[in-house]
């Protein structure tokens, strides 16, 4: 069974000027129902897969970006929603902004738009889960290269000796 | 013989009380979501969170934490298959809050103020309901002259003409059991959580498909102990038993869809109003038809 059956998402504003969010939380109201994707807005990094963010990241903001990624449980995907969350935006050469998401936190989807459209959004979260898929196979994968690397160095070992 | 169809009944439990828990669950979900004009997730929308939350990593807070909700699936899983094998009806209630204090201690152990606080209000939770269990206990009892399931089974007429009390006052905890509004306080299946996820917020990943899979567990055995107001002897009273079970959890849905929270003095109140003015008006009515 595929994760992207049931993506929990999670959202966080980042130094965002807001505009992005209520796009972000007017897309998940029941009005536009993403519930029939199986998507459920939860408040709880560590029930979450997608992590939303918006904002350009300050410097405030920075510790609370990682501490929520290191907090999703494996694996899982970041989309940048807005443009300042892909780069910084307006607000790029600001003192205290680090000028996008990806400069503190590996980043999966860029959704760019001032502010991002709904409609962009939910290309961006539809793209995010195909990810999603790919992390899990490529941890399936891993766990089997840490097995065929164990066997490797056992014979690597069996040579020397 | 006898015996032997105990066995069956556990292995059945076993088997089918995770897919008929989900069913449930997709039914309450497709429902709810047309009671508010949407079209709603998948019908297996539950079976897809649980596989997916099997393959997710967990990230564990602290061992204790996951042994005690392991230890809460096994018991509730113990609980369960006592009540299917007809066993003691006291026997299951202890056993099932044991299992509920152990959900209540995992929440406990972590260092999160919200899993903290969830652990709380399901102690508030576990005081307001207990009461009407014990009384559920005690009026099978009066009318049977027996604890045991197999017993109670066995009557001439259907429980709930003489426990009519009991049976409101047990539809009334049923929905502080199922997790539903008005009072879903110590964690909720919903976005409107004020203290984000309460008594789940530290369990992620496998360990918290652990817990839910208790938790369709649990579930089945609560709506086992519904339909004992309506089994008798007769065979035609099961069927009796799972239209009125099912009557009943749609009202739980549509509650739960009517009703925004309550703060946990009130439910506090109103659910021990409830036990002791139905299920103790009950009660006492049938002590003096004894004399």
């Amino acid at each position: 069974m595929k994760l992207s059956k049931s993506p929990w998402l999670l959202h966080y504003d980042a130094s965002s000027c807001n505009g992005c969010d209520i796009e972000v939380l007017a897309a998940t109201t029941p009005r536009f129902d993403v519930e029939r994707f199986g998507i459920i807005n939860t408040g709880n990094p560590k029930h979450a897969d997608i992590l939303v963010i918006t904002g350009g990241v300050n410097n405030q903001a920075k510790s609370v970006v990682k501490q929520i990624y290191s907090q999703m449980p494996e694996p899982k995907v970041v989309v940048a929603a807005g443009i300042c969350a892909c780069d910084g935006g307006i607000f790029k050469d600001c003192y205290n902004i680090m000028g996008g998401v990806d400069k503190v936190i590996p980043v999966d989807v860029y959704v760019p738009g001032c502010a991002v459209r709904p409609e962009a959004l939910i290309d961006g979260v539809v793209k995010a889960l195909a990810i999603l898929d790919q992390k899990r196979d490529a941890m399936k994968s891993h766990a089997a290269c840490e097995i065929n690397y164990d066997k490797n160095s056992d014979t690597k070992e069996k040579n020397q000796a | 013989m006898r015996d032997f169809l105990w066995l069956i009944m556990i292995i059945l439990y076993l088997g089918l009380a995770p897919v008929l828990g989900v069913l449930a669950s997709g039914y309450d979900r497709v429902v709810t979501a047309r009671m508010q004009g949407r079209q709603g997730p998948p019908f297996l929308q539950p079976y897809y969170d649980i596989m997916k939350l099997f393959q997710k990593e967990a990230i564990v807070v602290n061992w204790l934490q996951t042994a005690m909700v392991v230890s809460f699936l096994m018991f509730t899983i113990f609980t369960g298959c006592l009540f299917f094998a007809g066993g003691d009806i006291l026997l299951v209630f202890f056993a099932h809050s044991l299992a509920e204090v152990l959900l209540i201690l995992a929440a406990c152990s972590a260092n999160s103020p919200y899993s903290n606080l969830g652990a709380q209000r399901e102690y508030i939770q576990m005081m307001a309901y207990e009461p009407m269990t014990l009384l559920v206990a005690i009026g099978f009892y009066l009318v049977c002259g027996s604890f045991n399931v197999a017993d109670i089974i066995q009557i001439n007429m259907p429980a709930i003409i003489k426990l009519p009390g009991f049976f409101i006052g047990y539809c009334f905890i049923l929905i502080i059991k199922f997790r539903k509004s008005p009072f879903d306080l110590s964690t909720s299946h919903h976005a409107h959580q004020e203290m984000v996820k309460g008594l789940t917020q530290d369990i992620s990943g496998n360990v918290l498909g652990i817990m839910e899979l208790g938790e369709l567990y649990e579930n089945v055995l609560l709506v086992g102990i519904l339909a004992l107001f309506f089994i008798t002897r007769e065979p035609w009273t099961w069927l009796l038993a799972a239209v009125c079970c099912s009557v009943v959890y749609f009202l739980i849905i549509l509650i739960d869809n009517i009703f925004p929270r309550v703060k946990w003095e009130v439910m506090f109140k109103y659910t021990w109003l409830v036990t002791f003015g139905f299920a103790g008006s009950n009660f006492l009515i049938l002590m003096m038809l004894r004399r």
